[in-house]
Formats: C-alpha cells, sequence, structure tokens
C-alpha cells in the first residue's frame, strides 16, 4: 500500500469507531432529532469532507456528472431525509470500496512492471584499461563492456572473448539455455548464466532490443481495442441518463400522488449512487492491459489491445513458407542414382558443385560429407538459370534442371514430381539420377497448426514461392487447408487482399511471416504476426504481434491468451451493466436501499477488477 | 508530432476517459489516448502550435481531476 492509501485505511477505521459510537449513544440516549444528526454528522465529516470538498471544486469547474459530486448529493440528501445512519454508511462503504479498487490497481500496475522487469539499472564498460559501472544509456557503440555471471546484458553486441550460457526467458519466454562464444550476438535482457563475456556494443541503448520491448509494451495501451472504446462510449450516455431518471423518479411520481415525496426522493438517491460507470471502465481496460503483460512474459509482444481482440477471432491463418514453417535450411532429402550407386552420385554432385556458395550447393556438399578436390574439376561453366557444366576427372558432368539437360539433347526418365529443388546429373550425355533437396519442416510446426484447428481456426493457408510440388509436400505434412504455391513477393499481398475478401464476417485473417520480407504483406493483413523477431528491428516494426523467438507453438498460445483475455472482457461487461440495471430496476419499485447501490458501484468494481487480474496469474 | 506524457495521480478511471475526451475535442489534436492503467498521455497534434496544446491539455486535465498533474518535459 502507497502513503496516501495507508492514510485512507486509517482514516476509514477511525471513521467505523466513531460511527460504532454515535450509534451506540443514539440507541441509549433519546436524543432530539437536531442531537442525533449533529451527533451523526461527526463521522460522516470525518470520512467524507475529502468528497464533498472535491464535489464542490469540480462543480465549479463545470463537471456536472462528477461521481464525487453525485456521491456527495445522494449522501446529503440521505440526511435531508432524516437516514443519517444511511448517510454515513454509503460515504463509509463507498471510500473502503474505492481503497480497495485503488490497492487493486496499483497491484496490477506493479505486477505487470515486474512482469516487464527486463530493464537493465547499469553496464560495466572497459575505459583507459580499467572497468567502470556506468548506466547504460552512457554506453556508446563499439565500446567493451564486461558482463558477469548472474548480471543481465545491457546493451546488444558481439562476444569478443568468453563463453557462456544465456537465459532467454525474459524475453522468448524458453527456459532453455543458449550457449554464446566468441563472434556470437547476443541480445539486451538475457541474463548471463555462467562465465564471463566481453562484448563489443553494437547499438546505442535507445536502440537497443530491451529498450524497444519495454517500449512497444508500454506504448501498447494507447492502441484501444473496440471493447475499450465502447466502454467509454457507454460510460459517456450512461451516467447523464441514470442521473435524469433519478430526478425524474424523485420529482414525477410524487407530483402524479403515488406516494410521499421522502419516499421516491430516497428511491432517486440509490439512482445517483449507481450512475458511476468505474467498474467497466477500470475493469475492461485493465483485462487488455494484463492480456499483453501476460503474453509478453511468454515472448509474444501484442502491440495493442485492439490486435488481442482481432486475435481472439482469428478465422484464417496465413503462413508463409520459408522461414516460418521451415527452418529455411536446405538439405537433401533424396539421393536417386542411375547406373551408379549412391555415393558416386552424391560426391559427383559435390565436386562439381564445390566452387558454388549457393545454399542449395552447400546443402549437397553436407550430405556428402567428404572434401572436396579442386584439382578434379575443371572447366567450371555456369549457365544462367539452368545449372552447371564442368569436367570432373575428365568427364563432362551436367549439373542443374531439366531444362539443362533438354537442351543437352537427353530425354529424361518419368520421375514423381519432386518435394524441393531438383538437381538432375548427367556424365559424357548419360542421364546419372537426380538430388531432391527441400527445406527442413520447423518442428513444432504441425503440432501447431492442429493447436489453432483445435482453437477453431477454420481455414489454414500457406503462400510459397516455391514449386507446386514443393508446397503440396509441406502441406501434406502439416496438415494445412491450402497451398499457393510459384507466387513471386507482389503475388502474396495480392493473394492475401482475395483471402481477406473470402473470409467469413466476424473472423479476422492473421498472417504470419518472418517479417523481414513481408512488411507490405504484414500491414495488410488483419493481424500481421512476426516471428524469431529477436535482434530483427525491421520485423517488429512491420509486425502487430511479435514472437520473440522462432517457435511457432506460441501462435495458438497466443490465440489462447487472447480469447481468454475476450472472454474476461464479456464476462465484466455483462455482470456490471447486468448488476446495475437489476440494481436501478430494483431501487424504483423500492426493494431495495441504498446499501445495494453501494454494491452496485464499487462492490461491482472490485469484483470485476479481481476478475480481470486473473489475466495477470494465468501463467 | 507525437509524444508520450506521464500522469501522476491520476486516480480515476473515469476521469482518464473524460480527460481523453476533453483532449481529444482541442482544436489542431490529430489524436490522443489517455491509458488509466499506465497513467500515460499520449498526444499526436500540429507541430507548429505543439506547445500551445499541450498547455491546454494540461488546462483541460486540470479541470477534470485538479489533483492529477501531467508531467511536461
Amino acid at each position: 500500500m502507497t502513503k496516501k492509501q495507508k492514510k485512507t485505511l486509517r482514516r476509514i477505521l477511525g471513521s467505523v469507531v466513531l460511527f460504532a459510537v454515535v450509534w451506540a449513544v443514539t440507541a441509549l440516549a433519546s436524543l432530539p432529532p437536531w442531537g442525533e444528526f449533529l451527533l451523526y454528522l461527526l463521522p460522516y465529516a470525518l470520512i467524507g469532507w475529502d468528497i464533498l470538498w472535491k464535489a464542490v471544486r469540480n462543480i465549479l469547474n463545470g463537471q456536472v456528472f462528477d461521481e464525487n459530486f453525485l456521491m456527495a448529493l445522494a449522501t446529503v440528501g440521505a440526511f435531508g431525509c432524516g437516514e443519517y445512519r444511511e448517510g454515513v454508511a454509503v460515504m463509509l462503504f463507498y471510500q473502503v470500496g474505492e481503497l480497495f479498487q485503488s490497492v487493486a490497481v496499483s497491484r496490477s500496475r506493479a505486477s505487470i512492471a515486474q512482469l516487464m522487469d527486463i530493464r537493465p539499472d547499469s553496464a560495466n564498460v572497459e575505459r583507459d584499461g580499467q572497468v567502470v559501472t556506468v548506466d547504460p544509456e552512457e554506453v556508446t557503440v563499439d565500446e567493451i563492456i564486461v558482463i558477469r555471471a548472474g548480471e543481465r546484458v545491457p546493451l546488444d553486441g558481439t562476444v569478443v572473448e568468453g563463453a557462456s550460457s544465456l537465459d532467454t526467458a525474459a524475453l522468448t519466454g524458453e527456459s532453455m539455455p543458449r550457449d554464446v562464444a566468441a563472434g556470437d550476438e547476443v541480445v539486451s535482457g538475457c541474463v548471463n548464466l555462467s562465465g564471463l563475456l566481453r562484448v563489443k556494443v553494437s547499438r546505442p541503448f535507445g536502440e537497443s532490443t530491451v529498450a524497444k520491448i519495454l517500449d512497444l509494451v508500454e506504448n501498447s495501451a494507447a492502441k484501444k481495442a473496440k471493447a475499450e472504446h465502447f466502454i467509454t462510449k457507454f460510460a459517456r450516455y450512461y451516467t447523464p441518463t441514470v442521473v435524469l431518471c433519478a430526478v425524474a423518479l424523485a420529482v414525477l411520481p410524487p407530483l402524479l400522488g403515488l406516494g410521499a415525496w421522502r419516499t421516491w426522493v430516497l428511491r432517486a438517491l440509490n439512482f445517483l449512487v449507481v450512475s458511476c460507470p468505474c467498474a467497466l471502465v477500470i475493469s475492461i481496460p485493465l483485462s487488455f492491459f494484463g492480456g499483453i503483460g501476460g503474453a509478453s512474459r511468454q515472448g509474444i509482444l501484442v502491440k495493442g489491445g485492439n490486435y488481442l481482440e482481432a486475435l481472439a477471432k482469428a478465422g484464417t491463418v496465413v503462413f508463409d513458407k520459408t522461414g516460418t514453417l521451415t527452418q529455411g535450411r536446405f538439405a537433401v532429402t533424396e539421393v536417386s542414382p542411375v547406373g551408379m550407386d549412391r555415393e558416386e552420385l552424391l560426391e559427383l554432385a559435390a565436386q562439381a558443385e564445390q566452387f558454388s556458395n549457393h545454399p542449395i550447393a552447400r546443402s549437397i556438399l553436407t550430405a556428402w560429407g567428404g572434401i572436396p578436390n579442386r584439382d578434379r574439376v575443371a572447366q567450371v561453366e555456369e549457365l544462367a538459370g539452368r545449372g552447371l557444366r564442368v569436367q570432373v576427372d575428365g568427364r563432362m558432368v551436367l549439373a542443374g534442371n531439366e531444362r539443362l539437360l533438354t537442351e543437352n539433347g537427353m530425354v529424361l526418365p518419368e520421375q514423381p514430381e519432386a518435394p524441393g529443388t531438383v538437381i538432375h546429373l548427367a556424365v559424357e550425355g548419360r542421364y546419372a539420377g537426380r538430388l531432391v533437396i527441400s527445406d527442413q519442416l520447423k518442428p513444432g510446426a504441425r503440432e501447431a497448426i492442429q493447436a489453432l484447428k483445435a482453437a477453431g481456426v477454420g481455414r489454414t493457408v500457406m503462400l510459397t514461392g516455391d514449386s507446386e510440388a514443393a508446397g503440396q509436400a509441406a502441406a501434406r505434412e502439416l496438415g494445412l487447408d491450402q497451398v499457393y504455391a510459384q507466387l513471386l513477393p507482389g503475388d502474396k499481398v495480392d493473394r492475401v487482399e482475395a483471402l481477406l475478401a473470402e473470409k467469413t464476417p466476424g473472423h479476422t485473417l492473421v498472417y504470419v511471416g518472418d517479417g523481414i520480407n513481408d512488411a507490405p504483406v504484414l500491414s495488410r493483413a488483419d493481424v500481421g504476426v512476426a516471428m524469431g523477431a529477436m535482434g530483427s528491428d525491421a520485423a517488429i516494426e512491420a509486425a502487430d504481434v511479435v514472437l520473440m523467438d522462432d517457435d511457432l507453438r506460441k501462435l495458438s498460445r497466443a490465440v489462447a491468451i487472447a480469447r481468454k483475455t475476450m472472454t474476461i472482457v464479456k464476462e465484466n461487461t455483462v455482470f456490471a451493466i447486468g448488476v446495475k440495471l437489476a440494481v436501478l430496476a430494483l431501487s424504483a419499485a423500492g426493494l431495495v436501499g441504498l446499501w445495494w447501490a453501494v454494491f452496485a458501484d464499487v462492490g461491482v468494481s472490485v469484483i470485476a477488477i479481481l476478475n480481470s487480474s486473473r489475466m495477470l496469474k494465468a501463467h | 508530432m507525437k509524444k508520450t506524457f506521464r500522469m501522476m495521480d491520476l486516480d480515476c478511471a473515469n476521469c482518464a476517459a473524460k480527460m481523453e475526451r476533453a483532449i481529444q475535442n482541442i482544436d489542431g489534436v490529430t489524436s490522443a489516448t489517455v491509458s488509466f492503467m499506465t497513467q500515460k498521455l499520449t498526444l499526436e497534434a500540429d507541430d507548429a502550435r505543439f506547445d500551445q496544446i499541450v498547455k491546454e491539455a494540461v488546462k483541460a486535465c486540470k479541470k477534470v481531476e485538479p489533483d492529477c498533474e501531467i508531467v511536461v518535459k
């Protein structure tokens, strides 16, 4: 509790005691009405002076529907009707509720601050042969910082000396430590677990990963969800409407001769107490804030409540293939020799391709595993868009696509369509077989897609620049519904446009990419998700939701968090509005007193806040 | 120009909503959000009149909740 809250608590306790004493005195001694009035005025003044003061001040500022004013009016009204006890009690409960609310809100704020506690306090920088401890903001690019075991990495950089393992959990939610050694990049916000590291700083603190993440999460509250706008709009009309109803209720029935003035005025006072929309106005943003905070704890950064809302309604999920569903690492997945054995074909291909730096050539060399001999190869000739013509051990070898071989007068045997890039080989004009090189699927990709389907995502689509066969093969293995293959980068935007037009109303389209080449698509989708973004600025900028590491399963977790947030938002909205309307109806009928009205105001707020704070504890 | 300000002692959620509306109605403001949870004001407004607009925003907030302080750096 803060100082201010403790002070309020003491004031409440003091008022309770005073109230009890006054109650006892008035019950034992028979006092004249004005004596009772004066006695009850004491606890009332003690507990309510600040509300009365604010009410006067705010009304002078033209704030008619101010909650302090309404509460003051209600309690003064109760006193005026001779209901001294109710007057004091309502003010007392109102203050208790406000205190409770204030404590609950500061707790939520604190626990979110704790979630985001990745800001490094200091950096140890080497200057003039000495290690000095400074604020991370004072370190400049290319300076050398020292990170000891147990310390947080303060700035992004490259390890120049030392080896250690890093705990990335604060950034990615992943508990598996990451090993780093000289030459590796380290990202700020991680914790150095074991060894001493010397790191050359690559970016100033303001541009570091940690600063970006904190900035993003802190500013996420500025992008409000539709539900939040609805609530503020509702609040705007709710209070004046209820207050007008109160006036009508106090005046009309007695004028029509339906009862005494006092009865109806007391009922109208109930309306004034219920008219504050605080329960809603606090709990809805709190739920979104909690959802965003909880997600960031798991390495899922959501840039605003509006995206959380859209993510909860995900109906179509579109994936980019390379780097998202696959690792972007090529490997030889098929070796089909003709007239020679497997090893021979691999060796031949490896020797032929040894001078190329293309990832496909590299994967062939990796698959072969031997060390190529440059003396065995001569007359290397690259044929653009086709492949290579090269002499290996004096024999003429062709290595490349179908076109290369047919153009050289060869007829290829009937073969099944390959799920990847195909390298055909021919020796001295005779077909020697083929290699198929494909991208490796990401571990967990299949489970991730199943989890999305289980969560009710109706349509999963893959976009790829690869061949139809490669695309289909990957889609089958992953259990995707649809593939669009052989797309150029520009085609992806058109595809997503078309898919957006096809989606069912009420659902959203989520696009998942690596965030490097697909910024236009990311911004076109309802929700753009970038993966593996740790250290990639472009991805963090372009996307609406950022998955800090490579794990696709985080996507379904993000959808689950979004859905849970929306459930709580709906629960709170229905509960708060429902209770308020019920109490208004019962008050009008004279069935409930001021006590219930106070419950409908602060009691409901507190319950709604507690419900929202589940978002923070769920993980 | 877009800028974020910290708000001290923003104690009431409904007040935050009222301030937001009041600031949005100031001439020259493109967008304004007041977040009760993060206790921050995000203001986007005309560059030329920015300082003037900030002053008006502070005034508007004072009117709603005199105890709340906008930290203008």
